[in-house]
């Protein structure tokens, strides 16, 4: 879906990064002018590879780079409309930007229901209950239904992201940044999680970032991609487009080209030459 | 010349007592470090403000011992708020021994303002506690720890059951498991440091009133913050039951150390313990793995 033409009549998109840069310490600079634009309502995909600064621009608009000693040295984010700078994180998700972290991090010594009391915390301040939101999560995860009162730690990994989904699910967000919930967790699993999520999105309203290293699945369940590379987008467009782009599906769709041995080999390169473009 | 069964069962009896206020203590120390992970070497020093505060409702107010108590639960949970507030938290992000060192300087602060107040005079609290003679079977024990054990004892139920079933227990446990998660589902986290903070201040000033209740108070009670170091770092600095199982232990060990063996013994026995645990489980008896030493 093409990013509609902004009016002064329509509403702000749901997510708007300018130009920011991110440093860490002081000293490792991370992000170098990283700009994008979630619609309301859309998946938007990031997507690079290891190190690229996926993550890092998440926490950047999560607020949570001050908890890694990292600060935004320049750039605008604004969430609904509004400059989300220096608002404490727990503020933000209350005000339903609500980020799913890279490894799930769900509250191990605590009980699945537990978990999901905690992210009550994000409704603070909000209408309606949160038992409804409950019986929704355990409506898009009945195994979590059935575990519920296991401790979180001795979930297997698939449960453990559909635990930090649900979290989400409860705190009813306008936008949830969805970082890689494909780790490390079986095809099979993978394909039922980005269901899902698909359904999320069309059922509940939610626009969703979402990074994936697996080009393939994100393309499935997104409207729009950017690509990144050492901390800026080096191509963005609509999925179809990003899908049929030659670079695109060699490095990242792992298509094309001649067999797939000396991959690594031709990334290097190509990230070089990347490189060369841009400096 | 046979041996005193009785005696023993006495001796053990009073240790427990004693431990019970060792756990207690303990507590407010393992809630502090489990929410923010400083660790609070002025526990001892917070507690004797919590005696001094009630000697001071009762002795120069002359309020009635409950609502003394009150107020000093009151003085100490406010001193909390405000330590946490302005000493602790712009530290946050520093390193663990800077903060530790400043929690060393809180606690002389809080010996020299007793001092100033008070003199370094020994003084002794009023009586609130029932005098009538406690038996088990037919053990004797000293009224005053027994009742002081049993405040400990239901005062430690009551945390127990409120950090499993309280939203903000809830809040309190997911912030010491994962802080970036826990600010990631909307729980405000400072407030979570705050309220720990308060939380333990007023459990250590409860220790202190029944600490003091049965030995008096002086500027240098703070020393009960030595074993209950011992007891933290034997059970697992983050681990409420470890808190407990190790604060009964020392209070037992210390009781049959300095009874048996004469009081000079007390801490040898304490300390030894503490290298045999520490040897065994570097994280103590309940501790978590991870967590490094000090
Ligand atoms: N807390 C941090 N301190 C210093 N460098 C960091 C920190 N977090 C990430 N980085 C660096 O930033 C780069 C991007 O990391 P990240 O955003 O996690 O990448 P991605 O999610 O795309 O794999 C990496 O080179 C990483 O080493
Ligand atoms: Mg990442």
């Amino acid at each position: 879906m093409p990013i509609p033409a902004q009016t002064a009549a329509a509403p702000p998109p749901v997510l708007e990064v300018t130009n920011i840069e991110v440093v860490f310490k002081k000293t490792v600079q991370v992000l170098r002018g990283l700009s994008l634009t979630v619609p309301r309502g859309c998946i938007v995909a990031l997507l690079g590879s290891n190190g690229a600064g996926k993550s890092t621009t998440l926490k950047a608009v999560s607020n949570l780079l001050g908890l890694e000693n990292g600060a935004i040295s320049a750039g605008t984010i604004r969430f609904d409309g509004r400059p989300v700078a220096g608002l404490p994180p727990h503020e933000l998700v209350r005000a339903g930007l609500f980020h799913v972290m890279e490894g799930r991090r769900i509250f191990e010594d605590l009980s699945v229901e537990e978990n999901l009391v905690a992210a009550t915390y994000a409704r603070t301040g909000r209408a309606g209950s949160a038992a409804g939101r409950f019986d929704l999560v355990y409506e898009y995860f009945p195994n979590l239904h059935e575990r519920r009162s296991v401790r979180a730690g001795y979930l297997s990994g698939g449960e453990q992201q559909m635990l930090a989904i649900g979290r989400a699910l409860v705190a009813e967000p306008s936008l949830i940044l969805l970082d890689e919930p494909s780790l490390g967790l079986s095809p099979r699993l993978v394909e039922e999680i980005f269901a899902i999520i698909a359904r999320i999105n069309a059922e509940q309203g939610t626009s969703m970032l979402l990074v994936e290293q697996n080009a393939a699945l994100a393309f499935a369940v997104a409207s729009y991609g950017y690509i990144m590379e050492t901390g800026r987008i080096v191509i963005d467009g609509p999925v179809e487009r990003l899908a049929r782009d030659r670079d695109v599906r060699e490095f990242y769709l792992g298509l094309g080209g001649a067999g797939g041995e000396h991959r690594s080999y031709r990334d290097v390169k190509h990230y070089k030459r990347r490189k060369r473009w841009l400096s | 010349m046979t041996f005193d069964w009785l005696l023993l069962a006495e001796v053990s009896l009073a240790g427990l007592g004693t431990g019970g206020l060792y756990a207690l203590t303990a507590l407010a120390f393992v809630i502090i470090y489990k929410a923010t992970r400083v660790v609070n070497l002025a526990i001892g020093e917070i507690l004797m403000l919590g005696a001094y505060a009630f000697f001071g409702f009762t002795a120069t107010l002359a309020l009635p011992w409950w609502a003394a108590a009150l107020g000093a639960l009151a003085v100490a949970g406010v001193f909390g708020a405000v330590t946490e507030r302005l000493v602790i938290r712009p530290m946050l992000g520093e390193s663990p021994i800077a903060v530790f060192m400043v929690t060393v300087g809180l606690g002389s602060i809080l010996v020299g303002l007793v001092e100033i107040l008070w003199t370094a005079d020994p003084r002794r609290l009023p009586e609130f506690m029932p005098a009538t003679p406690v038996f088990i079977g037919e053990a004797f024990l000293a009224p005053k720890i027994a009742y002081g054990f049993l405040v400990a004892a239901a005062v430690i139920t009551v945390f127990m059951v409120l950090f499993r079933t309280w939203r903000g227990g809830v809040a309190l446990r997911a912030t010491a498991g994962d802080r970036a998660a826990a600010y990631s589902v909307g729980i405000n986290v400072p407030g979570v440091f705050s309220l720990a903070w308060v939380i333990a201040c007023v459990v250590a000033a409860g220790a202190g009133i029944l600490v003091g209740a049965i030995g008096g108070i002086s500027s240098t009670m703070g020393v009960f913050g030595l074993s209950v170091l011992v007891v933290v770092i034997v059970g697992g600095l983050d681990s409420v039951p470890g808190a407990l199982v190790g604060g009964l232990l020392i209070g037992l060990i210390e009781a049959l150390a300095g009874f048996y063996l004469g009081g000079e013994y007390k801490l040898l026995a304490t300390f030894s313990l503490l290298v045999a645990v520490l040897m065994v489980r570097p994280y103590g008896l309940f501790g978590t793995r991870e967590i490094e030493r000090l």
